[in-house]
């Protein structure tokens, strides 16, 4: 049994020598260094500036687990009815929230896309316009169109679709650009007018792309669709935030749950779809 | 005429014509069927969604109202006291976009952390044993699925009001969504490294040092910087469930119809948002290049 062997000084200068890559680059040591010490310091700042107390952390650690412990078993309590009437509504805030968000954004991705619409400005205006669009969250969209149209789910449709459209303008421009020139020049080559280009040498191309995006939207839609209810907007949400604040944790619980499994079925059907739509290649969505 | 362009015998032509329409004719059919589908999807949706469209069709003029009344009164002889009476607060919310941006960072931080632990549990290249995989797995989703203002509201009950319980819900997020992705990193590392510094006499820990951190790392930043930009963005609402930052005081400001509140504070919000993005753009870049260079 012999103990590890130890490099000699003369065989360490030798290995120093032929791989200095593995021996040098102090530069980088202290680059690494800096940047751990940066952003230590950023969390410092963070902690002290939003007055992060260990004490508050301990007490609310207690809190979280009498919460946990309140919320077994989950159960519906006596409101199945409302909570499944909101699932309900829900699922139709999220779909019909996609669905007019892809028809507004259609006309816009058009007039997006640098290969339909040459004019730089008019293409530059409009994603910005589109940007903007999406800088607003939709929590944000839904608190004004909760002014605008009241209290309730419509506003919530409203809100998925505005926040949609910026998404998706940019996105259909992008794969209406993306799109090969080929075929529409092979159209136009058999005598076809540019309408005819656009029917069988881009919508072919275009349209799985574009679906699929739509589904994908739609999955995180429901995901949106379960919280914007927090203000007001219709959906579960708001059984959920009622029902946090008068701590029925085992009806927070169920809700929770709800959201989960209704969520993993969207997402299985979805992805079912979208595989039988483009086929089962990897897609770039987002 | 068709019959003899294609110089076919006719019964021939005719069979493969019969094949062609009964194709057009199934694509038809199933496109018929998928709108049939769709159409009644929509009617449901919108008897349960309460969609109105003769009520929405009556307020609908509300909408280029609400846009026309964000827009604060400026006058091009008096503009830089316009602009400052519009934006006459600021300084504090400066201050608030501040805490915001913190909120978000601490959130990031203590997410990529928590992911970094688990994420090699999660994977299966350098965890064998099936139930910690599993395990490690399913709490990563679960962590991912709950949205986080709904942590945030959880928590804001346990924790009280304030920036503790937005970060800690934003960590949380961030934990289950980067877990995932950093695992399927981890999943496809080059594995020689590994079985070298195995053979080397090294633990797990040294092996994940030198031998697959090399390989992640700049992977690994470049998710955490893009899960900054989103986090960014989900930090300016937490302050709508009382989780800090600048978000209830845009609550309150679209509650109570302060328009050009809310328009200046959507201004300094969106143009955070932009710049943060063009920066951790411009730094996952220079890693991704830094990453193919060492």
């Amino acid at each position: 049994m012999t103990g590890p062997r130890w490099t000699t000084g003369v065989e360490a200068a030798a290995i120093r020598a032929r791989y200095p890559a593995a021996f040098e680059g102090t530069r980088e040591r202290i680059a690494a260094a800096a940047i751990v010490a940066t952003m230590l310091a950023l969390a410092g700042l963070a902690v002290w500036r939003l007055d992060v107390s260990f004490a508050r952390l301990g007490t609310g650690l207690v809190q979280i687990a009498a919460i946990v412990g309140g919320m077994f078993p989950p159960t519906p309590g006596t409101h199945l009815a409302v909570f499944m009437h909101a699932l309900g509504e829900t699922l139709a805030i999220a779909f019909l929230g996609t669905l007019t968000g892809a028809l507004i954004a259609l006309p816009l991705g058009l007039l997006a896309a640098k290969t339909i619409v040459p004019n730089v400005f008019a293409h530059f205006a409009v994603r910005r316009v589109l940007d903007t669009i999406r800088g607003v969250d939709v929590l944000i969209w839904a608190l004004i169109f909760i002014n605008v149209v009241g209290l309730g789910p419509f506003a919530g449709i409203l809100a998925i679709a505005a926040s949609d459209t910026g998404s998706f303008g940019k996105l259909f421009s992008e794969a209406i650009e993306n799109a090969d020139r080929k075929p529409v020049d092979g159209v136009l080559s058999t005598g076809g007018s540019a309408l005819h280009a656009i029917r069988w040498g881009l919508v072919p191309q275009v349209v799985p792309v574009i679906a699929s995006q739509i589904l994908y939207y739609f999955e995180s839609n429901t995901r949106s669709a379960t919280i914007i209810g927090i203000v007001g907007a219709g959906g579960i949400g708001l059984h959920l935030a009622e029902q946090i604040r008068v701590l029925e944790w085992g009806q927070v619980a169920f809700l929770v749950l709800l959201i989960l499994v209704t969520v993993a079925i969207i997402d299985l059907v979805s992805s079912r779809l979208r595989f039988a739509i483009i086929g089962r290649s990897t897609v770039e969505v987002g | 005429m068709t019959a003899n362009a294609l110089r076919l015998p006719p019964e021939q032509a005719a069979h493969l014509l019969g094949h062609y329409r009964a194709g057009v004719a199934a694509k038809r059919r199933r496109l018929v069927l998928g709108m049939v589908v769709l159409a009644i999807a929509v009617v449901l949706a919108g008897i349960g969604g309460e969609v109105d469209i003769p009520k929405f069709l009556a307020n609908s003029h509300r909408l280029p109202a609400y846009v026309w009344n964000l827009a604060p009164p400026l006058s091009w002889a008096n503009l830089g006291n316009d602009i400052a009476e519009w934006f006459w607060n600021f300084d504090g919310w400066l201050l608030l976009l501040g805490d915001t941006l913190l909120i978000a960072y601490l959130g990031t931080l203590l997410g990529v952390g928590g992911a970094f632990v688990l994420c090699f549990a999660a994977s299966a290249n350098l965890e064998r044993r099936p139930w910690i995989r599993f395990v490690a797995r399913r709490l990563l989703e679960f962590c991912r699925t709950v949205p986080e203002l709904v942590f945030a509201l959880l928590f804001v009950m346990a924790f009280g009001l304030g920036a503790l319980p937005g970060f800690l819900a934003l960590a949380i997020h961030t934990m289950g969504a980067l877990g995932k992705l950093f695992a399927e990193v981890v999943e496809n590392i080059d594995m020689k490294p590994v079985e070298g510094t195995i053979a080397a006499g090294a633990g797990r820990l040294v092996s994940i040092r030198f031998a697959v951190l090399p390989q992640v790392l700049s992977n690994f930043a470049s998710y955490a910087l893009l899960r900054f930009e989103i986090n960014v963005r989900s930090a300016a609402v937490m302050g709508f469930v009382g989780a800090g930052g600048i978000g209830s005081d845009l609550m309150v400001a679209i509650r109570k119809f302060y328009y050009t509140d809310v328009s200046a504070m959507l201004i300094m919000i969106i143009a955070t948002v932009m710049v943060i993005d063009l920066l951790t753009e411009q730094l996952r870049h220079r890693l991704i290049g830094l990453g193919d260079r060492t």
